[in-house]
């Protein structure tokens, strides 16, 4: 049996930015029905070029050609590329909150007849749309009340609406819980038996490795090589060894823990949420961090681990119930952020476009951002001195930039957390709470942040590390507690906890009410 | 471009791409901003010197002599203008947080009433009465911070119904009447340095101009002697010296040119309040932990709040700050026409609102500098009285001027286009939340906030 043509070929696509040869002589064959995944660290070139192919960067800004179903295609617009069957769902989901299911469904695509919108029709159409994605919901619904997996669901049938023949998904399990994840995953594969191809830039390997059948490796703009799963021989081991361009020994440092006495207690704490005071998000937690020690904090997206982080950090979050801190014998009332800093408490957030940095800001100005007054007299700030601080941490922590002067918005999402990192530690904080700190950042660069923690932990810090990854939490913490509704469920040392001890901590009321 | 990008990292690719730009031309750039969107007050400075060139020129043109750079115009242009600049200092400041106030010309009238009727009725004396006037800024500045900070109600609307409780304030104290003010206050809106009978010039304003010129020297070697200490790469001595000469030259000219015009004319009392207050609110904005609040808050008021910054604090005293500081525009400006009448200020905050955008602040908030702010406040003073010295009429003048916005903001999204995102994109955008009552709009991934209580529900599953 000869093999069918493929569905799409990209020959020698060279994309080039002022200073930078972002994409160099890359091909990627894709065959009719595969699920096709890329791989690579940040900033390696897969988003570059989705958007080469989806028309973003419209022909003429590349060289090299594009043949999509046996015809040369030269897409000047996104427009374009989706007439043609190719779909693209990014990371950002592209959806109007406001609008029911089925207007974000049909927008831009709408069925009518003389200018006039059928709603039936296009009701009607988007129920069948719904029912294959696997959703069952009133498609009159706003997207604003729908989930993050409910809306990549949609996102999905509204390509789908289109006729696509190519679906490209662009981190799409980033966002989602297990459960939606999974049946994505599924949906995926369910497209591909109607055959439709997929491409899926994904950092999730395990993923990749499910449902994959062949494998692209994108390493600095070159194609490295393409696996067939089928073929055998592909694990993440492997996948990581094309991405980083070597074996990873480890994927986290070794250290030695100094562990001394307990220095951090959380007791009793409950706290309301803000909106919905019949909630509670913490319900009597207890917690305690000694100095030295990196104590993770598992539990589902969703069960309180960075409501808890946040409003043991000066309150930031929700409404105090109940509950006190004990700090070094002392028990002290952090009734804003403000105190909680000068207590030496610092959080690192979740997500640090959105939390953690003024985009607008220079390095240096961001660095000294969370405790200006300790370079400031009488509350004038001494620029020189800012400079230096800045400058002593680009050098430690290796911040990649030409200079401290330089906008954060420019930095890689490495190098960006890293300048959270250091405006947090510039702050002298003896606890630090690092919500998801290797989010969305490539694996070179997770090992650096790591080692920072360790540091930070071997300097006498107490660390309470927030994570979803719980190979990471395994990898580098020495403790941990796991939250499950509000309540923290479990407490256990790192030589005991195994991810399936954990997985069940993190979901116990589930089991009881299973059983 | 055929080096082996293969054998870099990307990241370094990146970040080593322009350091041409570092040094020389950039140095000369940087002298007129915050570390923020230099280049544009670089345009910016450059459009002002070709309106002030052109003006000069067509006037010498049409009228056989250059009118705008006359002694006598200058002096004009300052004692026009200088009310809308003082307000423009203020508006920059709330336009970084992301607000506005469309407050501004009522307030300085309502101020200006009082001011004028405690004098003229209950014969307070004049420097008591620009007391009162301020303090009169400030309560209604608190007024109107108060709605903004702790209500939340958004500066927009707050300061549209200040603009007609105000309006009607003033109106209902003055029975829609002019109240004249006594000679002595005319001073801070139509006074000038004093003047030694039968020198050749102003030996006051010189002065001033000397100082000037003084201060660039110094700052210009302190820079250097700072970027020496600290090993960052100084521009080439000559860029020095030709910044410094240029620049001194132009301040010692301007000063030659106030100093020299019509007997008992010099540079006028209100341009020096407006100096001094540039140079306050200059150093207020850049170097104290006051001002980093304001554009810590205006870029990013999550993460500012999560860094210790009281946001609320921040906007209430911004308000504030702005109405009294129109307080003090409304209070030159009726010292000036030597009455408070019901008209005073009508459509002050437009042009101090022009003034802030032409110079460089982003409608998103965030980004914005004083310095910018009055070139181009300038820039309008500079076009309106060009127009007017070449007999064009008020309706023409009206036109172009709404061009010359429109089209200074374009070029400012345009470039953003190229690269950075759109700032009108972001103002539609624009999330006037707090922590805690953020939308289900937010990105999905901040958990804690992310809105409905469907999707915060413990439904999630950790990615593992």
């Amino acid at each position: 049996m000869s093999a069918p043509p493929p569905i799409l070929e990209m020959r020698s696509i060279t994309k080039e930015f002022p200073g930078v040869k972002a994409l160099s002589d890359v091909s990627l064959t894709v065959m009719p029905a595969e699920i096709h995944a890329i791989c690579g660290e940040n900033g390696a070139g897969k988003s570059t070029l989705m958007k080469v192919l989806s028309g973003v960067y419209p022909h003429g800004t590349y060289t090299g050609e594009i043949f999509f179903r046996g015809e040369e295609v030269q897409f000047r617009d996104i427009r374009q590329s989706e007439q043609a069957g190719i779909a693209i769902i990014h990371q950002e989901l592209a959806l109007i909150p406001e609008l029911s299911i089925t207007e974000n469904i049909f927008l831009g695509n709408e069925i009518a007849r003389g200018g006039r919108i059928d709603w039936s029709a296009a009701k009607r159409k988007a129920l069948d749309l719904l029912a294959r994605v696997g959703l069952a919901e009133d498609p009159d619904t706003q997207i604003k009340h729908l989930g993050v997996g409910k809306q990549q669901l949609v996102e999905i049938a509204k390509a789908l609406a289109k006729d696509v023949k190519l679906l490209i998904l662009d981190e799409p399990t980033a966002a989602l819980n297990e459960d939606d994840s999974q049946h994505l995953l599924d949906l995926i594969l369910g497209l591909k038996g109607r055959g439709i191809a997929s491409i899926m830039i994904s950092h999730k390997l395990n993923e990749i490795e499910q449902i994959a059948d062949a494998i692209t490796i994108i390493r600095d703009g070159h194609a490295i090589e393409t696996l067939d799963v089928h073929g055998g021989d592909v694990d993440e081991d492997r996948i990581i060894r094309g991405m980083v361009g070597r074996s990873l020994e480890s994927r986290y440092p070794d250290r030695t823990p100094h562990i001394g006495e307990v220095f951090f207690e959380v007791r009793d704490w409950t706290i309301q949420h803000p909106q919905v005071p019949e909630r509670l998000v913490a319900k009597g937690s207890n917690l305690e961090v000694r100095r030295g020690e990196i104590v993770g904090l598992a539990g589902l997206m969703g069960a309180g681990r960075t409501e808890l982080a946040m409003s043991i950090f000066g309150r930031s979050y929700g409404t105090y119930l109940a509950g006190t801190i004990v700090k070094d014998g002392k028990e002290i009332v952090l009734k804003d952020v403000e105190s909680a800093i000068d207590h030496g408490l610092a959080y690192v957030s979740e997500d640090r476009k959105v939390l953690g940095l003024n985009l607008l800001d220079t390095i240096k100005r961001s660095i000294v951002s969370a405790k200006l007054r300790k370079i400031a007299r009488l509350d004038v700030v001494d620029e020189f001195k800012e400079a230096q601080v800045a400058e002593s941490y680009r050098k430690q922590l290796r911040i990649k930039s030409p200079s401290v002067d330089m906008g954060v918005a420019k930095l890689s999402g490495g190098n960006q957390q890293k300048v959270v990192l250091a405006k947090w530690m510039f702050t002298d904080p003896d606890l630090l709470i690092l919500d998801e700190p290797t989010r969305g950042i490539d694996v070179g660069a997770k090992y650096e942040i790591y080692t920072i923690i360790q540091q930070l932990a071997a300097q006498g810090k107490g660390v309470i590390l927030i994570s979803s990854e719980l190979p990471e939490l395994l990898g580098i913490a020495d403790r941990i507690y796991t939250v499950f509704e509000g309540r923290i469920t479990d407490n256990l040392p790192v030589s005991e906890a195994t991810p399936e001890a954990l997985m069940r901590s993190m979901t116990s009321a589930k089991k009881k009410a299973n059983a | 471009m055929t080096t082996p990008t293969g054998a870099t990292p990307t990241g370094a690719t990146t970040t080593g791409a322009t350091p041409e730009k570092r040094g020389g031309f950039a140095d000369l750039r940087k002298m007129f901003g915050n570390g923020q969107s230099t280049l544009r007050q670089f345009g910016i400075l450059g459009s002002l010197v070709v309106i002030i060139a052109l003006f000069q020129l067509l006037t010498w043109l049409i009228k056989g002599t250059g009118l705008t750079l006359s002694s006598t115009n200058l002096i004009n242009v300052v004692n026009q203008y200088s009310y809308i600049l003082i307000l423009a200092i203020g508006m920059v400041m709330v336009i970084i947080m992301g607000h506005i106030d469309l407050s501004v010309g009522s307030v300085a009238a309502f101020t200006g009433i009082i001011v004028a009727k405690a004098m003229s009725e209950w014969n307070l004396p004049w420097p008591l009465a620009i007391v009162l006037g301020l303090l009169v800024g400030a309560a209604v500045g608190a007024w109107q911070g108060f709605w903004v900070a702790y209500v939340g109600v958004p500066a927009f609307i707050v300061t549209l119904a200040g603009m007609l409780i105000f309006r009607g304030g003033n109106q209902w104290i003055g029975q829609s009447t002019t109240t004249p003010v006594p000679v002595e206050f005319t001073y801070i809106g139509a006074g000038y340095l004093p003047d030694v009978p039968g020198s050749l010039f102003n030996y006051a304003t010189m002065a001033l101009g000397v100082l000037g010129a003084a201060w660039i020297v110094y700052n210009e070697l302190h820079l250097r002697s700072v970027q020496k200490k600290m090993g960052s790469p100084q521009a080439p001595l000559w860029v020095s010296i030709v910044k410094v000469v240029l620049l001194a030259g132009v301040i010692l000219w301007a000063a030659w040119l106030f100093a020299t015009g019509r007997p008992g004319t010099s540079f006028p009392i209100s341009g020096i309040i407006l100096v001094l207050l540039v140079i306050l609110y200059s150093f207020i904005t850049r170097s104290t932990v006051f001002g980093r609040h304001i554009y810590a808050v205006g870029g990013n008021r999550l993460a500012a709040t999560l860094s210790g910054v009281k946001d609320r604090r921040v906007d209430f005293f911004v308000m504030m700050n702005m109405s009294v500081l129109a307080s003090l525009a409304g209070m030159i400006f009726v010292a000036r026409s030597t009455a408070s009448g019901p008209q005073d200020g009508n459509g002050w905050e437009l042009d101090a609102i022009a003034a802030v955008f032409i110079g460089g602040a982003a409608v998103s908030g965030g980004i914005g500098t004083v310095i910018g702010s009055i070139i181009g406040g300038l820039v309008m003073a500079f076009l309106n009285n060009g127009l007017q010295l070449l007999g064009v009429g008020a309706d023409w003048v009206q036109i172009i001027k709404g061009m010359v916005l429109l089209l200074a903001v374009g070029v400012d999204v345009w470039s953003k286009s190229q690269g950075r995102p759109s700032i009108l994109g972001l103002w539609s955008r624009r999330r006037r939340t707090r922590l805690e009552e953020q939308g289900p709009t937010e990105p999905p991934a901040v958990v804690p906030s992310s809105g409905t209580n469907e999707s915060s529900e413990p439904r999630d599953v950790a990615r593992l």
